[in-house]
């Protein structure tokens, strides 16, 4: 099914302190296209999107077990270099938290913090991720303005703008829209079609519909346990198991 | 009928809140008029630049003005730092377990230590132990420690106050905890902590007993030319003139002058807090 995967997670269990909150998850994602993660609330399918950056490291009794490929390297192990890693995945958060600084000065934050000075340079990412973002046309302007001013689909692209700048291959997207109105989802989602051209990108979110929509791929969640993974067509008409398509047709959640 | 009652107690209440209010803002107006009306006769320019003269009866109280702000300068240096890092490494980097939880108990349980305490113990490890001499940069330290747990206190709260997602949103672009920290935590988070370090500033500078035994005078004819000199304070200055002195109804005057005075610098620290946080608060929006 994945011919050219770019995170492979093998045997993979995560616990918070004595709780399993992860079970034996294996999955291969397909570079340059959309993931989505499904499930009920509390399945795990957060702590797994954050444990592909490693964010989970910074709750207190975090534990990781297994593997999960990317480059060939095993993150999870001792010697990996977190922020190298965060460095090439990318995570946009489910409420937008753009930094109190100008829109200007959020994008560059990446850049800045990566030691690059070259002022055209940052101003050319700058412009490139904001229209990478679809965000461009709205601020070019004002880039002076507090990112506080934007509305919270601005906002939410603006974390994305700042997310592009510093070139990752893999965006993790935690329930993006979930905030945010129909027109602003709408934008977003179209957003992800089009980044997808240009980046492998793993979603978590709730919606059904949105999942359906955005997604190559489905992973369904439940328990801890990946239950269900396959192309997102073949999940939403021929579900393989009874507690998938009840999953999907709505009537748990 | 049932209404009525409860207008009635709604009316009580506000009443007594009101009351309570009041009540403070009563005595606030008593202390400062009664300071006031005894205490403006002293003060013109001579009183705030001369020296005291003819056995502390005339004269002014620039000594103990020029001591009270070299001891709180010197607090200032040693506290805001070490409190500060305290706090940042309390909340960022500490580990939340049974140790920590101690420390930041004993921590808060030192900001109700009596300030005589921290004298006494001033005394013995700055000044006899470090050999430091009775002097402003013992006294400073001693206000420095006493000063310590209400700036780490205070400190943490602020940093308390950051959201995790501006740490977060940091290192998910790949900034190192310390990146993450200094560019993101910090520069939001000190408005908060200088003025709760200010305000116990101003606290110190007020305190008498941490000075006694530490560095302080009664009367001095010199200034004091560097760190390891004695000094003159207001607020012990005030002790001396409204217990100690000789001729106390004589210089009556001069000690509700020297009330004044100190009443004003405290709250001049204050207003500099509020100015100072406002100030901050307003450039972080921009």
């Amino acid at each position: 099914m994945i011919k050219d995967p770019v995170i492979e997670v093998i045997d993979f269990n995560f616990y918070y302190g004595d709780k399993r909150a992860l079970t034996d998850v294996n999955v291969k994602i397909e570079k340059n296209s959309v993931t989505g993660i499904i499930g009920p609330s509390g399945c795990g399918k957060s702590t797994f999107l954050r444990s592909i950056n490693l964010m989970n490291n910074l709750i207190l009794g975090a534990r990781y077990e297994g593997k999960i490929m990317l480059d060939g390297e095993n993150i999870i192990h001792k010697d990996v270099d977190v922020v190298e890693l965060r460095r090439k995945v990318g995570m946009v958060f489910q409420k937008s938290n753009p930094f109190p600084k100008s829109i200007f000065e959020n994008v560059a934050y990446g850049l800045r913090i990566n030691g690059i000075k070259n002022k055209d340079l940052i101003s050319r990412r700058i412009e490139e991720s904001l229209k990478g973002a679809a965000l461009w046309e709205e601020v070019k302007d004002r880039l002076n303005a507090s990112a506080f001013d934007l509305s919270g689909g601005q906002q939410q692209r603006l974390c994305i703008a700042r997310a592009l700048a510093v070139e990752p291959d893999i965006l993790l997207m935690d329930e993006p829209a979930s905030a945010l109105d129909p027109t602003a989802t709408i934008k977003i989602e179209e957003l992800i079609q089009e980044l997808k051209k240009k980046y492998t990108i793993i979603i978590v979110t709730h919606n059904m519909q949105q999942a359906a929509r955005v997604s190559d791929y489905t992973a369904f969640f439940m328990m801890g346990k990946l239950i269900e993974y396959n192309r997102t067509n073949l999940m939403f008409t021929n579900p393989e198991f009874k507690i998938t398509e009840d999953y999907i047709t709505g009537r748990f959640g | 009928m049932k209404i009525d009652i409860n207008r009635i107690k709604e009316k009580i209440g506000f009443m007594i809140l009101t009351a309570c209010l009041l009540l403070v803002v009563l005595i606030i107006i008593v202390i400062f008029t009664n300071i006031l009306i005894n205490g403006y006769s002293v003060i013109n320019i001579d009183f705030l630049i001369k020296s005291p003269t003819q056995g502390m009866t005339e004269g002014g109280i620039m000594p103990a003005i020029i001591g009270t702000f070299l001891v709180t300068i010197i607090t200032a240096i040693f506290s805001i730092p070490l409190g500060m890092g305290c706090a940042i490494y309390l909340n960022e980097y500490a580990k939340q377990n049974w140790f920590t939880r101690l420390i930041r108990i004993s921590i808060r349980n030192l900001a109700g230590v009596p300030s005589i305490v921290y004298g006494l113990f001033g005394v013995v490890l700055f000044v006899q132990l470090m050999n430091i001499g009775t002097s402003v940069l013992a006294s400073g330290l001693t206000l420095s420690l006493m000063t310590l747990p209400m700036t780490i206190t205070a400190s943490e709260e602020a940093l308390k106050n950051i959201p995790m997602s501006f740490r977060e949103g940091a290192l998910a672009l790949g900034a190192t905890k310390w990146q993450a920290i200094s560019t993101n935590v910090i520069p939001y988070a000190i408005p908060g902590m200088l003025t709760g370090t200010i305000l116990g500033l101003s606290r110190a500078a007020g305190e008498t007993a941490p000075l006694l035994f530490t560095g302080v005078a009664f009367y001095l004819p010199y200034l004091p030319k560097g760190v390891f000199d004695q000094f003159m304070a207001l607020p012990y200055h005030l002790y001396i003139m409204a217990t100690q002195h000789h001729s106390i109804m004589e210089v009556r005057p001069i000690a509700y002058g020297t009330a004044m005075v100190l009443v004003a610098l405290v709250f001049m620290m204050n207003l500099g807090a509020i100015i100072l946080r406002y100030r901050l608060r307003k450039n972080r929006k921009e």
